[in-house]
C-alpha cells in the first residue's frame, strides 16, 4: 500500500491543485512533497529488510495488471524524486509565478508519473506512466517557458512522441510473444523477450530502445535537451535533466537489458561507441558555451554518455554503479540549477560574459557554487567520484576487444569536463564584481533548499555504503545473466 | 597487522595509549578541524583567532606524527601497521576500504608535511595578516594538510587518489586566492587542468592494477607481485601500469610534458608556494613511485622513462631558471629542476635517495621561498629582482637564511643539499655517463642561476625606488623564527644521510628499509675516490661560479631584452605559446566548429527538416478534406479500383 501512496499523494495533490489560487499552491505542493519524500524513505528503508511489492487486477481484457515493485534501483529512484521535488519546491518559495495552481499542480502531476514510471512492474502500467510524466511538462513548457517555447515545445515533442510511440508498438508486440498471447507483467515479458530468436531480438531493440535513448538522451538523439532545458522555468528544466532522464536510463536496465539480452549483447559495441562519442562531443561543445544553462545542459548529455556506456559493459560493478550515479547526477544537477535560477533571477541574465564576482557580492552562493561545481566535476569525496569510478571500472570490464582505449576515450570526459566547468566558476564567482540587479545572498529557503543539496553530496562523497548497500541487490540480479 | 576502528579503542590501556601508531587517524582529523571550524565560522572568526586554530590543529598533527615516528623507529614495530576506518567502496567482489599505513615512509612523510607545515603556518599568521581573506586562507591551507596527509597515509590507491585531486583542489584554491585577478584565476584553471590530465593516467593506472590484480591495496598488490614471477607476457603490463602512474606523477609533479601549470602556480600567496608547490605538494609523485617501488622494479622500461623524464626537466628547468627576472620564477623552475632529480634519482633505481631529496629539497626550497616572501613583503609587493639589490644590511636575518638555502641548494660540502644531491649524481654515475655528466651540468646551472638571484637581491646597492627603500625593513619574528629553524635544517638535515667516507651512518636507508625500499649502497675502493672528487669538485666548482657570476649577470645585462638563445630561455622555451597553438587553440576551433555545423545544421537541421516535412505533408493533406461528398466519393472508388488490381497480381 505504500506504493500506492508515492503515487497518490502527488496525483491528488496535484488534482487539488488546480483549484487552488494564490500561494496555497505552494504551501500544497511543500506538504506533499514532504509526505511522498516520507513514503520514499520509508520505502527505501525497507528494502534493506526485503523489497516491497504491490499488485491489484486493472483491465484484465488486456491481460494488465496494477503491479508495483519497490526494489533497490525503484525505490533509490523514488528518494531522488522525492527529494528533487522537495528541494524545488522549498528554493521556489521566494519565487513568483503565473497561475500558481496550475503550475505546482501539473510539476506534481509530473512527480506522479515519475513515481510511476520508477515503479511500475506491468509493461503497459509502465508505458501509461511515461507518458503521465511527459504531459505535464509539456504544459509546463509551453506555457511557462521562455521566448522560444512553443518551437522547442514542439520539437520536445516530435522527439518523444516518436520514441513513445516506437516504444508502444515494441511492448505490444512483446506481450503478443508471452503465454496467453497477453501478458504485460514484468516476469513475462522478460521470458518471452529473452526467448525470442536473436535475429528478432536485434531489430526489436532498436523499436524499445529508441524512446529510451531519446529521453537519456544519447547522442545523437540529444538535439532536444539543449533547447528545452533553455527555454523551460527551472522548476521543470530540474524534473527534466534530474528526473526523466533517469527514466530513459532506468527503463534500459529494467525493461531493455534483461528483457532483449541478445539485441543488447549485438548492438552493445554500436551503443557505447556513441555514448563515448557523445561524452567528447557534448563536453567540447559544452566549452565553447557562453549561456550557463546550455553548458550544464551539455555537461549532463556527456555525464549521461558515460552512464549510458556502462549500461551495455555488462559488468556487475557498473550497473551498480550506474544506480549510484543515477541518484548522485540526480543531485548534482538539481543543485546546478537551482544555482543558475539564482543567477538569473540576481543578474537578470544567464551569458558568463556578462557575469562575475559572485565570491564578492554573495559569497555564499559562490562557497555552494562551488562545491557543486567540483562535485560535477566528480572530485573525490563528493558524491560524483563514487560513481564514476564505479563506471569507467565498468566500462573497463567490458568484454570488446577495445574497452581500454574507449576507456580512456571516455576518460577524456574528465579533462574536458574541469575546463568547461571551471571556466564556469571563474566567469561567474571569481573576476571584478559585477553589481546584481536585485536581491542579496541566499535567502533562508535557498539556503535550506541549498543545504540539503551539499549536505547529501558530502555525505554520499565520504560515506557511500548506504546508496551503495541499497542498491547492490539489483545490481547483481541485472547482471545475473552475462 | 590489521587493526580496525573499533578495535582501536580495545588497545588502549587503563593508564594511558599503548600503541601511537594506531591513532593515526588523528593526524589527518586535527587540519579537517580546523578546516571545518575556520571554514564554517569565516565570517564571524576574528582573523588572528583564525590563524592560531589553524596554526595549532597542525602543531597537534606534529606532535602525534612525532610519536609516530618515534614509534615505528624502535625494533619492536612490526611492518606496516593498517589502520581500517570504513568500507569506502563495496559492489560485489570489489572492496576498497578507507584504510591508512602506517610505516617508515609515510610517517616519514608525516614529518615533513606536518613540520614544514605547521613552520609555514606560523610564518603565514604575518604575512597573511593584512588580508581581508585571512580565514577563508587557513581554512584552504588546513584542508590542504588534509588531503596530503591523505595522500601520504591510505593504504591503498585509491586513498591516495583521494588525496591527490583533494591537493589539486586546494592548490586551485589557494593559486586563485586573489581571485578578482584574472591571470591568477586563469593559472588556478590551468594548474587544476593539467593536473587533470595526469589524473586520467593515475586512474587507468588504477584501473589496470584492479583488473589484473582485483586490488588497490599496496599490500596485496605488492605481495602478488613479490610471489609471482614476472613473465614475459606481465613484463608489458607492469610497464603499462607504472607508465600509467608516471603520467600521474608528471602532472602533480610538474615533469615535462606537464610542467608549465608550476611557474603560473606562483600566483598564489607565497607561503603557499613554499608550501604545496615546492615542499610538500608537488613532491606527491616522489613518494608514488618510492611507494610503488616493488612494481617499478619490474618495470625497466617505464623506470628508464622516468630517469629520461627527470633529466630533461631538470635541464629545462635550470636552464629556463638562468634567465628570470621574477624572484618567484626563479625558484619555480628551480623547483622544476630539482623535482627533475628527484625523479632522475628515483629512475637510476635509487628510491631512497630520491624520498631523501625530496626531504633535504623540502627544507632549502621552503626556506628560499619564506625568503622570497619576506623580500617581497619588505619591498612592498615587488617581485622584480631588477628593481632590488642590497638588501643584506636592511634584512639581516633574511639575508643570512637565504644564503645559507642558496648554499645548500647549490650543493655546497656538508650542508643537506650537498649530501643529497651527491648521492643522485654518484648513483646516475653506475647507471649511465651521459647522464651524469648532464646532471653534473644542472647542478653546475643551479648554483648559478641561485647565486645570481643572491647577487641580484642581496648585494650591491639598491635600485628600487625611494617609497620602497624608506620602506625596507626586517619581517617581525612570525617570519623569522620559521626561516632561521628552515635554515638549521637545510645545514644540518644531510647529517641523517651523511656518507660513510665522512663518518655518516646511512641512517635514512635503515629507517626506510623498514618499508621495504631498497637503497643502493656504494661500496668499493672507488666510492671514497668518487665521493672526494666530487666534494673537491663542487669547491673548486662553486668558488668560480661566485666569482663568474658576479661580472656575469651584472644588473648593466638587464638593459635592453634578450637576444638570441637567451631570448628563447627567457620565454621558457616557448613551450606554453607551443601548446597554445597545438592543443588549446584547436580544441576551442574545433568545439566551435562542431557546434555550428555537427549540432545545427548537422543533427538539428536534420530533426527539423524532418519536423517542417510532417508540416507541409499536412498542409497538402488538409486539402483532401474538401468537404465535397463526391469528391469522397471518388477517392474511395478509386481505392478499392487499387485494392482489387492489388489482389488480382496477389493472386497471380
Amino acid at each position: 500500500m505504500i506504493l500506492i501512496l508515492l503515487i497518490a499523494i502527488p496525483l491528488f495533490a496535484g488534482i487539488f491543485s488546480f483549484g487552488i489560487k494564490g500561494d496555497g499552491a505552494k504551501v500544497l505542493g511543500l506538504i506533499s512533497s514532504m509526505l511522498t519524500l516520507v513514503a520514499a524513505a520509508y520505502v527505501s528503508g525497507a528494502n534493506y529488510i526485503a523489497p516491497v511489492s504491490f499488485s491489484q487486477p486493472w483491465i484484465p481484457l488486456l491481460g494488465t495488471q496494477f503491479s508495483l515493485m519497490g526494489d533497490g534501483m525503484s525505490s533509490m529512484l523514488c528518494l531522488l524524486t522525492g527529494i528533487v521535488v522537495l528541494v524545488v519546491m522549498i528554493t521556489n518559495v521566494s519565487k513568483e509565478v503565473e497561475k500558481p495552481g496550475s503550475f505546482y499542480g501539473l510539476l506534481l502531476l509530473s512527480q506522479a508519473g515519475l513515481m510511476g514510471v520508477f515503479l511500475a512492474y506491468d509493461a503497459l502500467v509502465f508505458y501509461v506512466f511515461w507518458e503521465l510524466a511527459l504531459i505535464p511538462v509539456y504544459f509546463l513548457c509551453s506555457q511557462w517557458g521562455g521566448e522560444k517555447r512553443i518551437a522547442v515545445t514542439f520539437k520536445f515533442f516530435i522527439y518523444t512522441f516518436v520514441g513513445s510511440l516506437m516504444l508502444l508498438a515494441g511492448l505490444i508486440y512483446l506481450s503478443l510473444q508471452t503465454p496467453g498471447l497477453s501478458s504485460y507483467a514484468w516476469a513475462d515479458i522478460v521470458r518471452a523477450g529473452a526467448s525470442l530468436p536473436p535475429e528478432k531480438q536485434q531489430w526489436l531493440f532498436w523499436l524499445v530502445f529508441i524512446a529510451f535513448a531519446i529521453k537519456m538522451p544519447i547522442f545523437p538523439f540529444h538535439t532536444w535537451q539543449p533547447d528545452t532545458y533553455e527555454q523551460s522555468p527551472t522548476p521543470v528544466t530540474i524534473i527534466l535533466s534530474a528526473l526523466m532522464v533517469k527514466m530513459g536510463m532506468y527503463a534500459v536496465l529494467r525493461w531493455l537489458v534483461p528483457v532483449l539480452p541478445f539485441g543488447v549483447a549485438y548492438w552493445a559495441d554500436t551503443v557505447v561507441v556513441l555514448s563515448v562519442i557523445g561524452i567528447v562531443y557534448a563536453s567540447c561543445i559544452a566549452i565553447v558555451q557562453t549561456d550557463i544553462k546550455r553548458l550544464i545542459a551539455y555537461s549532463s548529455i556527456a555525464h549521461m554518455g558515460l552512464m549510458a556506456a556502462a549500461a551495455f559493459t555488462h559488468s556487475q560493478v557498473g550497473t551498480h554503479g550506474i544506480m549510484v550515479q543515477m541518484f548522485n547526477h540526480g543531485i548534482n544537477i538539481t543543485g546546478m540549477w537551482v544555482m543558475v535560477s539564482m543567477i538569473e533571477q540576481r543578474y537578470g541574465t544567464r551569458d558568463m560574459t556578462k557575469l562575475g564576482g559572485m565570491a564578492t557580492a554573495a559569497p555564499q552562493m559562490a562557497i555552494a557554487l562551488l562545491i557543486i561545481a567540483f562535485a560535477n566535476i566528480a572530485l573525490p569525496l563528493t558524491n560524483g567520484f563514487i560513481g564514476e569510478f564505479m563506471l569507467f571500472n565498468g566500462i573497463f570490464r567490458a568484454d570488446s576487444a577495445g574497452h581500454i582505449t574507449i576507456m580512456v576515450v571516455a576518460g577524456l570526459g574528465i579533462i574536458l569536463g574541469a575546463v568547461y566547468t571551471l571556466n564556469m566558476v571563474q566567469k561567474t564567482a571569481w573576476g571584478e564584481e559585477v553589481k546584481m540587479n536585485s536581491g542579496k545572498d541566499l535567502s533562508t529557503n535557498e539556503y535550506l533548499g541549498l543545504a540539503i543539496i551539499i549536505s547529501i553530496i558530502i555525505f554520499l562523497g565520504v560515506y557511500p555504503k548506504p546508496l551503495l548497500d541499497l542498491t547492490s541487490g539489483i545490481a547483481g540480479v541485472i547482471t545475473a545473466g552475462h | 597487522m590489521q587493526v580496525g576502528l573499533f578495535t582501536n579503542f580495545n588497545l588502549i590501556a587503563p593508564f594511558g595509549v599503548r600503541s601511537m601508531a594506531n591513532f593515526v587517524y588523528l593526524v589527518p582529523l586535527f587540519p579537517l578541524i580546523g578546516f571545518l571550524i575556520n571554514g564554517l565560522l569565516w565570517k564571524k572568526m576574528p582573523k588572528s583567532l583564525g590563524g592560531i586554530i589553524g596554526s595549532l590543529a597542525i602543531l597537534a598533527s606534529f606532535v602525534v606524527s612525532l610519536g609516530i615516528f618515534f614509534e615505528v623507529r624502535t625494533a619492536s614495530f612490526q611492518g606496516p601497521l593498517i589502520v581500517n576506518m570504513f568500507e569506502f567502496i563495496h559492489s560485489g567482489k570489489l572492496l576498497i576500504p578507507f584504510a591508512f599505513q602506517v610505516d617508515a615512509l609515510s610517517s616519514l612523510f608525516l614529518l615533513i608535511i606536518t613540520g614544514i607545515g605547521f613552520l609555514i603556518h606560523v610564518y603565514s599568521t604575518s604575512y597573511m595578516g593584512h588580508d581581508d581573506g585571512m580565514v577563508k586562507y587557513f581554512a584552504y591551507l588546513n584542508l590542504f594538510v588534509f588531503s596530503m596527509l591523505l595522500l601520504v597515509l591510505g593504504a591503498n590507491y585509491l586513498i591516495m587518489f583521494i588525496g591527490w585531486e583533494g591537493v589539486g583542489l586546494c592548490s586551485y584554491l589557494l593559486i586563485g586566492f586573489w581571485f578578482k585577478n584574472r591571470d591568477y584565476t586563469n593559472a588556478a584553471k590551468k594548474a587544476f587542468v593539467m593536473n587533470r590530465i595526469g589524473d586520467l593516467g593515475f586512474l587507468v593506472g588504477m584501473l589496470l592494477i584492479l583488473f589484473n590484480y582485483g586490488t588497490l591495496s599496496y599490500q596485496d598488490f605488492f605481495g602478488q607481485l613479490h610471489a609471482g614471477s614476472a613473465s614475459a607476457s606481465s613484463s608489458c603490463m607492469f610497464n603499462w601500469i607504472a607508465f600509467c602512474l608516471f603520467i600521474g606523477a608528471m602532472g602533480k609533479s610538474a615533469q615535462i610534458p606537464l610542467h608549465t601549470w608550476l611557474p603560473d602556480a606562483m600566483a598564489g600567496p607565497t607561503p603557499v608556494s613554499a608550501l604545496i608547490h615546492a615542499a610538500t605538494m608537488v613532491t606527491a609523485g616522489i613518494y608514488m613511485i618510492a611507494r610503488s617501488n616493488a612494481l617499478y622494479d619490474l618495470a625497466p622500461v617505464a623506470l628508464s622513462i622516468v630517469a629520461a623524464v627527470g633529466l630533461a626537466t631538470a635541464l629545462l628547468g635550470a636552464t629556463i631558471a638562468l634567465y628570470q627576472n621574477d624572484i618567484k620564477k626563479v625558484l619555480a623552475y628551480s623547483t622544476l629542476s630539482q623535482l627533475g632529480f628527484m625523479f632522475l634519482a628515483l629512475g637510476v633505481g635509487a628510491y631512497t635517495t630520491g624520498v631523501f631529496h625530496v626531504m633535504t629539497h623540502a627544507f632549502f626550497k621552503a626556506l628560499l621561498f619564506l625568503g622570497a616572501g619576506s623580500v617581497i613583503h619588505a619591498m612592498g609587493g615587488e617581485q622584480d629582482i631588477r628593481f632590488m639589490g642590497g638588501l643584506r644590511k636592511k634584512l639581516p636575518v633574511t639575508y643570512i637564511t637565504f644564503l645559507i638555502g642558496v648554499l645548500a641548494i647549490s650543493g655546497f660540502p656538508f650542508t643537506s643539499g650537498f649530501v643529497s644531491k651527491d648521492e643522485i649524481l654518484l648513483a646516475v654515475y653506475e647507471y649511465n655517463k651521459i647522464y651524469f655528466a648532464i646532471a653534473a651540468f644542472v647542478a653546475i646551472l643551479t648554483a648559478i642561476y641561485m647565486f645570481r638571484l643572491l647577487m641580484l637581491v642581496f648585494m650591491g646597492g639598491f635600485r628600487g625606488t625611494h617609497d620602497q627603500e624608506h620602506h625596507l625593513h626586517e619581517s617581525p619574528a612570525a617570519i623569522t623564527i620559521p626561516l632561521v629553524i628552515l635554515a638549521i635544517l637545510s645545514l644540518a638535515g644531510g647529517w641523517i644521510q651523511l656518507p660513510h667516507l665522512f663518518g655518516g651512518h646511512d641512517y635514512l636507508n635503515q629507517f626506510l628499509a623498514g618499508a621495504k625500499i631498497p637503497a643502493i649502497v656504494h661500496e668499493g675502493p672507488n666510492v671514497a675516490t668518487r665521493e672526494l672528487t666530487l666534494l673537491v669538485a663542487t669547491c673548486v666548482g662553486l668558488l668560480i661560479i661566485f666569482i663568474a657570476t658576479r661580472k656575469l649577470f651584472a644588473v648593466s645585462q638587464f638593459e635592453g631584452k634578450y637576444t638570441g638563445f637567451k631570448n628563447v630561455l627567457a620565454n621558457k622555451w616557448y613551450i606554453d605559446e607551443l601548446y597554445n597553438s597545438v592543443v588549446v587553440n584547436p580544441i576551442a576551433a574545433m568545439s566551435r566548429m562542431m557546434e555550428k555545423f555537427v549540432e545545427k545544421s548537422g543533427i538539428d537541421g536534420i530533426v527539423n527538416g524532418v519536423g517542417k516535412t510532417v508540416k507541409w505533408g499536412g498542409d497538402r493533406l488538409r486539402l483532401l478534406q474538401s468537404g465535397q461528398v463526391g469528391f469522397y466519393i471518388f477517392i474511395m472508388v478509386l481505392g478499392m479500383i487499387i485494392l482489387f488490381a492489388l489482389s488480382f497480381f496477389w493472386i497471380k
